[in-house]
């Protein structure tokens, strides 16, 4: 059995434990705000948390999970409040949106760890999140965006 | 995305009225299906939902709730049409903007593109071809709740006026919500007015879109996010080479791997049913099949533009001709030929393509993110042996689409209604591409060749201008080949953008040679404009450079009796600071180009270091006409120009003895943020018929750059994508 804790639940699920976190999120838990784009970590759309660290959950086995906790981006926030929700919008960011998870939840990362990011921190932290629609532009405006809200103290 | 200019004046003679009214009345059912309607949706997460709707038409539904639900005809892809075509009905009802919502329609005649005569989204129409639609649509619901309420308190509707979601007369008030009932029972009036655009309260607005909230919390549905229960999920074996064909399977291994429920050949290839992606995904991995491997095995790219270069070396079909070009060319003071190439591309959306079915004995029903409901509901209903009637197409989120959603054979979508067959009714299966699959599925942009040659006089003016293009036709093979292709020996869509050369030359001669080949192609964002805008603008930047003119000047000159090429070309240069020094390293390129009823012009800002280009800063103009959400359309010029710098600087499919080389982000880039320059957007503010402008932010960016690598270097690009090192 592999026994970890995703947005706060434990869950405890009878799978091969080499099958990606990716399906297993999807597919057993439901949750599809997570994305498949390309299989092999270079599009970053199945980007998650584990223990507070960004993840390509398309080619990280389940049980690198065990024990630990993933945080998907339904687990972001519970009501859209999240300073990183609230810039997306106010800048519209998304065009299709199917990327936008991904971005967001390395976008959180990027936060976390360096609360007012400069335009190469941006690059840096978001590089390996393909956006086809082309938003980079707005995703940079909003993560600045969210910074000031953090700094200004609005955040959660 | 189909012979606008035809289409155009097909949609400008069509009475909207009529359209609007015949979609009235008894219609009252059928917008609810189960799993995907707000209806639906709603009632899951428990929200109030009203028992009692006023429906005037196809395209609004309003509740005694006051929630008004605008049913959208168009997919949402990314472009945003899920905002502007509910402002525009919107407007003219006079909602409140916060109570507004969208739901996507079912496929039915009512909600064909007016101009296309079936549903679909593409060309870069829905909100020109919408306009008139929504707008009367949201017209004639408030002329109905004008005409309820005016009832209600025996005064004349003429004394009524109405404001964010109610209707007025002097000191009273009733909300839409409250006349749902009255309403429902009146007639709609057979003619209503349209606001003078003076009182627009939203179009011309930069909205927000509606969309935006659950694409930021991973609510949004995708046709890969659909589920159903007991759905399994099949993943297929298909041909590693156009036109293979199955000869055997070996499946002992993969039949008995964990969760496999079936392994059966369908006319695509083998499909490896489970119970999920994982599992199938590996058990088809597991699968050893034997592949009659047929005419293309020997295909080779490199040999397929070597026979484009010896074909266009003798005339094409005449398709323009203007004056003498061979003539002229003959005699001119100077002269310059160039051949220009671009490959194979994959519309590579982030979204790999996925079809849902729940195949009945008796009906089926079709989740998916498709461009082409009418088409695919046809073929599904085929595929299924069903009537048409008896099969419905949902239509979700669109991960991206860029024309590879409107497949006209519905390749992804009749796929997973023989999957669901080989399983037998009653059926639930997702299928789901994996990227390679996607990029190796064909239905590519075709490559293209375009020969050109001009000359200049003494004075430096261009005297003739000759295109010879080599490619493969995208119309032949679709719904739309009899109306496009009849009579002539040709495809438009190849030599769109060359044809309608807007520069003053006096002898022009464009040609046309089609190539048969066995790599399917079809339209990709902004379709022959993504290749002939490239040769064009590149070409009359090597004249400008042959007659020792500056590249925005030598433009201008010629296009003096094109305003609004001249409004766009000026807007860029001038925003961008043409005339101003860059440092060293650095330089500037323009393109110009009218494609899908709007007009665009990019400056694009590079350096150049050894054996890489960078482009530092895109300044767009656009000119759409009267336009609906400059936010959008913003959005929507700078991913078409981020969409077109992937393909210049990244992007190519190559063939090696029929196999596809490239098959995934790694051998296919796109590009990235840390690659992405900025990028401003300057919209031409006037009231022209609107334009398109999902696809009309791409053609430029491949020119500008090229240009502007040639501004530094000193070099010609007339091959993408982009490599120093074969620069001329």
């Amino acid at each position: 059995m592999i026994d970890f804790s995703v947005n706060g639940k434990r869950v405890n699920l009878d799978v091969d434990p080499s099958t990606p976190l990716l399906w297993v999120v999807r597919e057993r838990l439901g949750l599809t705000g997570t994305k498949y784009g390309c299989g092999m970590a270079q599009c970053g759309a199945c980007t998650v948390h584990i223990n507070g660290e960004a993840v390509r959950s398309c080619v990280a086995p389940v049980s690198r999970a065990v024990g630990r906790s993933v945080t998907t981006i339904e687990g972001l926030s519970p009501d859209l409040s999240h300073p990183l929700q609230r810039a997306w919008i106010e800048e519209d960011v998304p065009q299709c949106g199917y990327c936008q998870s991904g971005q967001l939840m390395s976008a959180a990362v990027l936060l976390r760890e360096k609360p007012s990011p400069t335009d190469e921190d941006i690059d840096e932290a978001m590089t390996g999140n393909i956006c086809r629609c082309g938003t980079y532009p707005r995703i940079r405006r909003a993560i600045h965006r969210a910074a000031e809200m953090v700094a200004k103290g609005g955040a959660r | 995305m189909i012979g606008r200019k035809m289409l155009r004046e097909k949609v400008e003679r069509r009475d909207f009225l009529k359209v609007s009214v015949a979609a009235t009345g008894g219609l009252l059912i059928g917008f609810h299906f189960p799993g995907i309607s707000a209806l639906a949706s709603a009632q899951s997460s428990g929200q109030q939902v009203a028992t009692d709707a006023f429906m005037p038409n196809a395209f609004v539904r309003i509740g005694a709730d006051e929630r008004i639900t605008v049913i959208v005809n168009h997919s949402e892809m990314g472009q945003g049409v899920y905002t502007s075509l509910p402002m525009l009905l919107a407007d003219e009802l006079d909602a409140d903007w916060s109570k507004v919502g969208f739901e996507s329609a079912p496929v039915d005649p009512k909600y064909n593109h007016p101009a296309f005569g079936m549903q679909i989204t593409g060309g870069s129409s829905s909100v020109w071809s919408g306009l008139e639609q929504f707008r009367q649509a949201g017209a004639t619901a408030r002329a109905m709740l004008v005409a309820a309420a005016a009832q209600q308190w025996n005064v004349d509707p003429a004394s009524c006026r109405t404001e964010s979601g109610s209707v007025f007369n002097g000191t009273r008030k009733v909300t839409y919500g409250q006349l749902v009932g009255a309403a429902s029972k009146l007639t709609p009036p057979a003619q209503v007015q349209l606001k003078d655009p003076k009182d627009f309260k939203l179009i011309g607005k930069p909205i927000k879109r509606l969309d935006t909230p659950q694409k930021t919390n991973g609510a949004a549905v995708f046709g890969i996010d659909v589920k159903m229960p007991e759905m399994m999920t099949a993943v297929v074996a298909r041909p590693p080479i156009f036109g293979a064909k199955m000869r055997s399977f070996d499946d002992s291994r993969a039949r008995s791997m964990p969760g496999v429920r079936k392994i059966v050949a369908v006319p695509s290839g083998v499909a490896v049913i489970a119970d999920s992606f994982w599992q199938a995904k590996t058990a088809r991995d597991a699968l050893r099949v034997e592949w009659d491997e047929g005419a293309m095995q020997n295909f080779n790219t490199s040999e397929m533009m070597q026979n484009f270069r010896d074909k266009a070396k003798s005339p094409g079909t005449s398709v323009r001709k203007d004056g003498d070009a061979d003539g002229a060319l003959s005699n001119a003071a100077k002269k310059l030929e160039a051949v220009y190439e671009v490959p194979y591309l994959s519309h590579l959306m982030m979204e790999p393509l996925n079809c849902v079915v729940d195949l009945r004995t008796d009906s089926c029903e079709v989740s998916t993110g498709s461009q082409f409901q009418t088409v695919d509901r046809a073929n599904a209903a085929k595929a299924a042996g069903l009537p048409n009637e008896k099969v419905q197409l949902h239509t979700t989120f669109l991960g991206g689409g860029f024309g590879r959603r409107a497949n006209p054979q519905s390749d992804f979508v009749v796929e997973a209604v023989y999957v669901a067959k080989a399983l037998g009714a009653p059926a639930k299966v997702k299928v789901i591409w994996t990227r390679e699959d996607d990029m190796s599925g064909g239905w590519y942009r075709p490559a293209f060749l375009h020969a050109l040659a001009g000359g200049i006089d003494a004075s430096g003016n261009a005297v003739c201008f000759r295109s010879r293009s080599v490619g493969q036709s995208i119309m032949a093979g679709t719904p739309f080949a009899a109306a496009m292709l009849k009579g002539k020996n040709y495809d438009p869509a190849s030599v769109e953008g060359l044809d309608d050369l807007p520069y003053e030359i006096p002898n022009i001669a464009i040609e046309s040679h089609q190539a048969e080949i066995g790599v399917p192609v079809q339209w990709l964002r902004s379709v022959g404009h993504s290749h002939t805008a490239f040769a064009v603008e590149c070409f009359i930047d090597e004249l400008a450079a042959l007659a020792g003119k500056d590249p925005y000047q030598f433009r201008r000159a010629m296009l003096q009796k094109h305003p609004r090429h001249l409004g766009v070309l000026d807007l860029a240069a001038q925003k961008a600071g043409w005339d101003k020094p860059l440092p060293k390293g650095m330089g500037r390129g323009i393109a110009v180009h009218f494609a899908f009823e709007s007009y665009s012009a990019h400056v694009a800002e590079v350096s150049v270091t050894e054996d890489k280009v960078r482009v530092h800063r895109m300044v767009c103009a656009i000119d759409c006409g009267q336009y609906v959400n400059p936010g959008i359309i913003a959005a929507q010029v700078e991913g078409g120009a981020i969409f077109g710098a992937s393909a210049a600087l990244f992007q190519e499919l190559t063939f090696e003895n029929g196999r596809l080389q490239q098959t995934n982000f790694n051998s296919f880039p796109v590009m990235r943020i840390n690659e992405c320059p900025q990028i401003e957007t300057h919209i031409v503010d006037n009231h022209e018929k609107p334009g398109g402008i999902g696809e009309p932010g791409v053609p430029c960016a491949a020119p500008a750059i090229a240009n502007a690598v040639f501004a530094v270097t000193g070099k010609r690009i007339r091959r993408l994508p982009i490599r120093l090192t074969e620069a001329v």
